[in-house]
């Protein structure tokens, strides 16, 4: 059994009375992935930006291996080891694909506050090793604003890499991708993961990644866990056949 | 204080705040749907009490005159923000938010160029309201009856505000456009009118708020700055865009400078505190508090996401051989130029580091300041006093002068990268007002309005030819330091930082250390110049502070283009050169200067050095 790296319990939070996520308990261990999925409003966002620091919690505990992090800011959070991709792609556009990994590895290394030094002339092998795994080393010298989309989240992936995660946030990862992209971005992320021994939570809308994809799904809806286990438990799980199918039988 | 006094306070206040909110509505409104901070609405104000002033004397003082006079004046400044909107500002609603920023700028100079040619240099002292000009007795104290008036005009103002919001078809486009000025465009509604219209409106309240302070304000050129400033104090205080939280601002602030005057001097402690010479000071804590407590303002939301706009292009490392020839040639022109080229070019490396420092963080650092005098202002002051008041060798106090500008940059710097945006923009405006006011009425250290004399460089640098190698060296090295820092790990971080917040924060960076450790770095330098500009003329005048002399760097900057990293540098060469030029030449500079700057901005929307490189990139393409 892997060591379990992110383990939540009894998360709560409430907005002027409505309860966003009431009670959600789950735990992912390294090299899992781990999908959460839930139809539109169920609580999926919210409970995602708990995780990663930009929202705190009404109670509920958080702890990255082992660690409490509720509380902490997300750039802490990142320091303990925790990569992030965001549903509509965060990158510098300003830069180059490279320098964009680099930052992530100058930022990793604490070596941002020189002031004389010249930027880029460190982890250039490091960065060009990240993006030949996420196969963006041919372009390294584009700049992201003129980037495909498909391989801005490429980019954002091996940004996420460069700490040497334990866990992977990845909200909505596909998000904007044609379907055949999808399948390939989420297969290279599995592939990554295992051999690197990251655990993975992904929200995902697109029902055939997150059953080819997801070592288990965990399914959210109005705020609370409904139903979880591995894509052939949950696919048989009634409750779930209800959310998604609308009826109750 | 007696109950009376407050009360007589209170009144003033709220008389005082009524113009405060005309204009601060105007600009909000403006603001809201077309996304313009119209900098030439001070001069809308200005234009309103000039007009009221005037239409007064034609019409006659009587009562049907006088309101006759100010509903006019009101509309007539209401056309002139429509020819404003339809001859320049419609044409570059595409360009960058900050080209359209220099338009403005250059309306303003045109503006107070015209009303100089108008109504001349004097003070225009205009009637008190006929019918009016009695006073009120109060709790035994005489209020004017017109002040009363006032009071009455502001929620009238606000309730028709409201009415037209809210209940019309064009409040609701109003109020749509605020919101998401795209989709109501994708939606047909006509843009190009609604804008011009609501350019009518917002101005017509900034000429109203103009003309109803003519009993009260003579009108003068320097209405203009002063307040956009307070307007902008207000705006924020109150949230942009938000017309109820202008009124309230208004209110506080009005009524915060009616005490403070009241109050007059105090004794504690056996300090002598003038409170009616802290009226900016108390304007600026209330505007720091609210900020630290409602970033967005007391009734402001969060701005909504803008949409992405064109990623900043990337930078390119002028190369050593570049730097050194351009060095060269600038260390041979006192060999072949006259004295006064060598004078006129050691303005121009002053304000070149000037401009450099502000692109710096406007650009790749991507925090806008309107305020970026205050620390070339505060590095000249102390580098004179310094000298002169603490009796430090000349050679100290310009050292040390940079360390003083980044002193207060590390106070301001504090509160302003809380902000982002517009609000960032004018807290640092605000900063600049509250240091100018400072040093203009503190007589006993800073002479006030006559500044500092006789600060002159020691015996060895008196030479202007000599004292143009020392502003070179300093300069120069300012300059390259500063580029060279935009290619560090630092500079990257924060060009990183402008580009994405959310991904900078993801991957541990903590932006805003590196945004306020910038603000010093770069206040320190706009004092290196600043300093380095006091000794050249021996003087130091409060316009150094000014925000004239913050408006002179942004054009630099923009003229040149933000885009790139030489650009600043041409900017400041030209704007120096060309105000020396035509300062020489005619009275009426400000507005010849307003004139090729729009034009400028007309043909060049991508700043000169910028507008050259796509020239020639377009004739080289045509040549392969």
């Amino acid at each position: 059994m892997s060591p379990t790296i992110l383990q939540v319990e009894g998360l709560h939070k409430a907005f002027g009375g409505v309860q966003a996520v009431a009670d959600v308990s789950f735990a992912v261990s390294a090299g899992e992935m781990l999908a959460l999925i839930g139809p539109n409003g169920a609580g999926k966002s919210t409970c995602f930006n708990m995780l990663n620091g930009q929202l705190t919690p009404d109670s509920g505990i958080v702890r990255l291996e082992g660690r409490d992090i509720v509380g902490l800011r997300p750039r802490a959070i990142w320091r303990l080891g925790v990569g992030r991709t965001f549903q509509i792609t965060a990158t510098f556009a300003s830069l180059s694909v490279r320098e964009n990994v680099q930052m992530a590895l100058y930022s990793h290394a604490g070596r941002l506050r020189s002031l004389l030094s010249r930027f880029g002339a460190a982890f250039g092998g490091e960065a060009d090793a990240l993006l030949d795994q996420v196969g963006m080393l041919d372009q390294a010298e584009r700049t992201c604003g003129v980037l495909a989309y498909g391989d801005l989240k490429r980019v954002e992936l091996a940004i996420a890499l460069a700490n040497e995660p334990r866990l992977l946030l990845m909200d909505e990862p596909t998000a904007g991708m044609a379907p055949k992209e999808r399948v390939a971005l989420m297969e290279l992320t599995a592939r990554l993961a295992r051999a690197r021994n990251i655990a993975v939570l992904f929200t995902e809308h697109d029902m055939d990644v997150v059953f080819s994809q997801a070592d288990r799904i965990i399914v959210l809806d109005r705020g609370v866990l409904i139903a979880g286990g591995t894509p052939p438990e949950v696919r048989a799980n009634p409750n779930v056949r209800a959310v998604y199918l609308g009826s109750a039988h | 204080m007696t109950l009376a006094s407050i009360l007589i306070q209170l009144l003033n206040g709220l008389a005082a705040a009524a113009s405060l909110f005309l204009v601060s509505a105007g600009l909000s409104l403006i603001f809201g749907v077309t996304r313009i901070v119209n900098f030439a609405h001070g001069s809308l104000y200005m234009l309103g009490l000039y007009g009221a002033y005037s239409l007064i004397e034609f019409f006659g003082r009587t009562p049907l005159g006088f309101w006759g006079a100010v509903v006019l004046a009101a509309l007539a400044v209401g056309l002139v923000g429509v020819l404003i909107e339809v001859l320049v500002l419609r044409r570059i609603y595409r360009a960058p938010e900050l080209f359209q920023l220099l338009a403005t700028f250059a309306v303003v100079l045109v503006i107070k160029d015209i009303a100089l040619f108008t109504w001349g240099a004097e003070d225009l002292v205009g009637p008190r309201a006929p019918g009016l000009s009695m006073a009120v007795e109060i709790m035994g104290r005489r209020i004017p009856a017109y002040d009363l008036l006032l009071i009455a005009i502001g929620p009238v103002v606000l309730a028709l505000l409201w009415l037209l919001l809210t209940r019309t078809r064009w409040g609701a486009l109003v109020r749509a456009a605020t919101q998401d000025r795209e989709m109501v465009g994708a939606l047909g509604v006509d843009q190009a009118k609604l804008f011009t219209s609501v350019f009518f409106v917002g101005s017509v309240l900034a000429g109203l708020g103009g003309a109803l302070q003519i009993p009260r304000e003579p009108a003068n050129l320097e209405l203009d700055l002063a307040i956009i400033a307070d307007a902008f104090v207000v705006t924020v205080v109150g949230g942009l865009g938000s017309i109820g939280g202008a009124f309230l601002a208004a209110i506080i602030i009005g009524v915060a400078k009616a005490f403070c005057i009241g109050i007059g001097t105090v004794t504690w402690f056996g300090f002598e505190i003038s409170f009616s010479k802290l009226t900016l000071v108390v304007e600026f804590l209330i505007m720091a508090l609210v900020l630290v407590v409602r970033p967005y303002g007391l009734l402001g939301k969060p701005q909504a996401a803008q949409r992405a706009a064109e990623p900043a292009p990337r930078l390119q490392v002028p190369s050593w051989t570049f730097a050194l020839v351009w060095l060269a040639l600038l260390a041979l022109v006192p060999l072949v130029a006259d004295r006064y080229t060598t004078i006129l070019l050691t303005d121009i490396v002053c304000f070149a580091l000037f401009s450099v420092s502000l692109h710096f963080i406007m650009g790749p650092a991507g925090m806008v300041s309107f305020g970026h005098a205050a620390y070339f202002g505060i590095g000249a002051y102390a580098a004179g006093l310094l000298m002169k008041r603490f009796g430090l060798p000349m050679e100290a106090a310009l050292l040390l002068a940079p360390l003083v500008a980044g002193l207060f940059a590390i106070v301001y710097g504090w509160f302003c990268v809380r902000l982002s945006g517009v609000y960032l923009a004018m807290l640092t405006l605000a900063f600049a007002q509250i240091s100018w006011s400072i040093v203009f009425q503190w007589d006993s250290m800073t002479g006030g309005s006559n500044g500092v004399f006789g600060v002159w460089p020691s015996a060895w640098l008196a030479d202007k030819t000599t004292y143009y190698y020392l502003a070179l060296v300093l300069c120069g090295a300012g300059i390259v330091f500063l580029w060279r820092v935009l290619f560090s790990p630092f500079g990257y971080a924060l060009r990183a930082g402008r580009d994405s917040p959310l991904r900078a924060e993801a991957i541990g960076i903590d932006l805003r250390g590196f945004q306020w450790a910038a603000f010093v770095l770069v206040g320190a330098l706009a004092g290196l110049a600043g300093a380095v500009y006091a000794f050249s003329k021996g003087s130091i005048s409060p316009s150094s502070i000014s925000i004239a002399q913050s408006t002179d760097g942004l054009i630099m900057v923009l003229l040149g283009g933000v885009e790139t990293l030489t650009g600043p540098v041409v900017g400041a060469a030209i704007f120096t050169w060309l105000r020396d030029v035509v300062a020489r030449n005619t009275e009426f500079w400000r507005a010849v200067m307003g004139g090729v700057i729009l034009l400028i901005v007309l043909l060049f929307p991508q700043g000169l050095v910028g507008g050259l490189k796509a020239l020639v990139a377009r004739w080289r393409e045509q040549r392969a």
